[in-house]
C-alpha cells in the first residue's frame, strides 16, 4: 500500500486526494439548492396570491401547474424539461437565425429544480395564507392600507408561523434533489462522490462521507429554521 | 379604464401564448413524433411496470412493518433503543435517497466480492449475495428509506392516540400487548392514515431512482429505449403519462380505503 493513499490521506487538498473535489461538489451542491429555492419561492408568492385572487383562467393555468407537477416524478420531470427546454430554446433561436446554444448546466439545473420546488411552495404558501384569521385582513383594509402595504404589514408577517415548517421541509427536499441533477450529468456533490469512488474503488468511503456532508447541510439547515421558527413566532401565545 | 384595457390585453397575451404551445404540442404529437417503437418494446415495457409496482408495494410493506417498532420504542423506551431508532429516523431522512441506493450498490456490491477473495467459505456460503442484482439493492435501499421517514410519522401518531383510551383498555383487564393490538396501533394508524397515503406517493415518485443502478424499471427501460431509438421526448412523454396514470390510481387506492374506516363526522 506504499504508492496507493489509504482512508484520511485520499480526502485530503491537492492532487493526491479528493477532498478539494467533494468540497468544491458540496459548494456546488448548495449553490443550485438556493437559486432553485428562490426561484421556488419567488413562484410560489406569486403562484399563491394568484390561486387566491387570480380569475378563473389563472386558477386553473396554477391548478394545471401544481397537480401535473407534483403527480410525476422529480427524475423524469428533471430529464424532460432538460432535454426539451434546451430543445425549445435552440428551435427558438434557430428561427430567429442565431446558431445552437449550448445551455450552461448550472443555469438549467436552477431553473429546471426552481420550477419543480415552485408548485410546491405555491400549495404551502396558499395554505399559510388561507390559516391567516380572515379578520385580521378585513381590519387592514378597513384601515385603508393598499394591497401592498397590506400583504407586507399584515399578510406576510401573520402568515409565517403557518408557512415556515412546510417551508423547512422544502428547503430540505430541495438540498436532497440536487442529486438528481447528477442524473443529467452536471457534477455537483453526488456525481463528484461517485466519480471518486469509481476511481479509488473506495466506494463505501466516499458514500459514508457524502452521506455525512449532506446530513451535516441538513442538520444544520434544521437549527437555522428552529431558530427562525422561534423568531417569527415571537408575540404568539406560547402552547401548554 | 386604462387598467381594464391593460387587464384584457394581458389576458388576451396569455390565452394566445396558451393556445399556441396546445397547438405545438398537438402539432408534434401528431406529426413530429414517433411511436411506432411501442409495440416492440410493449413485453419490456409492461416487465418494468410490473417491475415499478413490485418495488412500491414491497419496500412499501416492508417498510411499514419496520417502521412500526422504531416509531414505537421511542414512544415506550427503553431510551438506548429509542436512541438508535431515532438516529435510524434522522440520518435516513438526512440524506438524499440516491447517495443511500449508491452507498448499498456499490459499496456492499464491492464488498461481498472482497469478502469472498478473503474467505472461501463466504464464497461458498453466500454466492447469492454476490449475485444479488440491482433490484433488491433498490428494494433494501427504499425499504430502509420508507421505514426512516414513516417510523418518524408513527412515533407521532402512537403519541396522538389520547390517553384515556388506552386507560380504558388497561382497566378492562388488557394485558400490554393486548393494548397495543387492539387500541393503541389501531387508533395510531387511523390517526395518520391520510400522511401515510401521501407518504406512499412519494415513495412511488422515488422509484425511478432504481435506474441509476441498472434495473429495468420503467425508467430504466425508459433509458434503454431512448439509446436504441434515438428519440429524446417521446419513451420520456410516456414515462410521464404512466407515473400520472399511477399517481391518480393510487390516490384512487388509498382514498376508498380511507372511506372504510369508520369515523364519526
Amino acid at each position: 500500500m506504499a504508492d496507493k493513499p489509504g482512508f484520511p490521506e485520499i480526502l485530503s487538498l491537492g492532487n493526491t486526494g479528493y477532498g478539494d473535489e467533494l468540497l468544491w461538489g458540496a459548494v456546488m451542491t448548495l449553490n443550485i439548492a438556493l437559486f432553485a429555492y428562490g426561484i421556488g419561492l419567488s413562484i410560489g408568492i406569486v403562484g399563491a396570491i394568484c390561486k387566491l385572487h387570480g380569475s378563473k383562467l389563472t386558477r386553473s393555468i396554477l391548478n394545471g401547474y401544481t397537480t401535473l407537477v407534483r403527480a410525476v416524478p422529480e427524475l423524469i420531470l428533471i430529464l424532460l424539461l432538460y432535454y426539451a427546454g434546451t430543445a425549445a430554446l435552440n428551435a427558438l433561436l434557430a428561427s430567429l437565425g442565431y446558431g445552437a446554444f449550448a445551455i450552461n448546466g448550472f443555469m438549467a439545473a436552477v431553473i429546471v429544480l426552481g420550477f419543480v420546488q415552485g408548485a410546491y411552495s405555491t400549495e404551502v404558501l396558499r395554505a399559510a395564507i388561507m390559516a391567516i384569521p380572515v379578520g385580521q385582513l378585513e381590519a387592514a383594509r378597513s384601515f385603508g392600507m393598499s394591497p401592498w402595504m397590506e400583504f407586507r404589514r399584515i399578510t406576510l408577517p401573520a402568515m409565517l408561523p403557518f408557512a415556515l415548517p412546510g417551508l423547512a421541509n422544502l428547503w430540505l427536499i430541495c438540498t436532497k434533489d440536487t442529486v438528481l441533477i447528477a442524473v443529467v450529468g452536471y457534477t455537483e456533490l453526488a456525481l463528484a462522490t461517485r466519480q471518486a469512488a469509481g476511481n479509488t474503488k473506495m466506494y463505501f468511503t466516499f458514500f459514508m462521507v457524502a452521506g455525512a456532508i449532506y446530513l451535516l447541510i441538513s442538520l444544520l439547515s434544521q437549527k437555522g429554521f428552529n431558530w427562525l421558527e422561534a423568531r417569527v413566532r415571537r408575540g404568539q401565545r406560547v402552547q401548554v | 379604464m386604462a387598467w381594464v384595457i391593460a387587464k384584457n390585453i394581458i389576458k388576451a397575451v396569455v390565452l394566445g401564448a396558451l393556445l399556441a404551445i396546445a397547438a405545438l404540442i398537438v402539432y408534434w404529437f401528431f406529426f413530429a413524433s414517433r411511436w411506432d417503437w411501442i409495440p416492440k418494446y410493449l413485453p419490456l415495457l409492461l416487465r418494468g411496470l410490473w417491475y415499478t409496482i413490485t418495488l412500491l408495494a414491497l419496500s412499501c410493506l416492508f417498510g411499514f412493518l419496520l417502521a412500526v417498532p422504531i416509531g414505537l420504542v421511542q414512544v415506550t423506551g427503553p431510551g438506548w433503543l429509542a436512541l438508535i431508532a431515532k438516529s435510524f429516523c434522522t440520518v435516513i431522512r438526512g440524506t438524499p435517497l440516491l447517495i443511500q441506493v449508491w452507498l448499498l450498490y456499490y459499496g456492499f456490491g464491492s464488498l461481498f466480492p472482497q469478502i469472498g477473495m478473503a474467505w472461501p467459505g463466504f464464497k461458498e456460503h453466500f454466492m447469492w449475495l454476490i449475485r444479488l442484482d440491482g433490484y433488491w439493492y433498490a428494494l433494501l435501499a427504499f425499504t430502509l428509506s420508507y421505514a426512516g421517514y414513516e417510523g418518524e410519522v408513527m412515533r407521532g401518531a402512537f403519541l396522538g392516540v389520547p390517553r384515556g383510551e388506552l386507560e380504558a383498555a388497561r382497566a378492562f383487564g388488557m394485558s400490554p400487548a393486548k393494548v397495543a393490538r387492539r387500541v393503541w396501533f389501531p387508533r395510531a394508524v387511523r390517526l395518520v392514515f391520510p400522511t401515510l397515503a401521501g407518504e406512499t406517493v412519494l415513495q412511488l415518485k422515488s422509484t425511478p431512482l432504481a435506474f441509476t443502478i441498472a434495473v429495468m424499471d420503467l425508467m430504466g427501460v425508459t433509458s434503454k429505449i431512448r439509446q436504441d431509438t434515438y428519440l429524446t421526448f417521446e419513451p420520456l412523454m410516456l414515462l410521464a403519462v404512466l407515473y400520472m396514470g399511477l399517481t391518480f390510481i393510487l390516490i384512487l387506492i388509498f382514498n376508498r380505503l380511507e372511506r372504510s374506516i369508520p369515523t364519526r363526522r
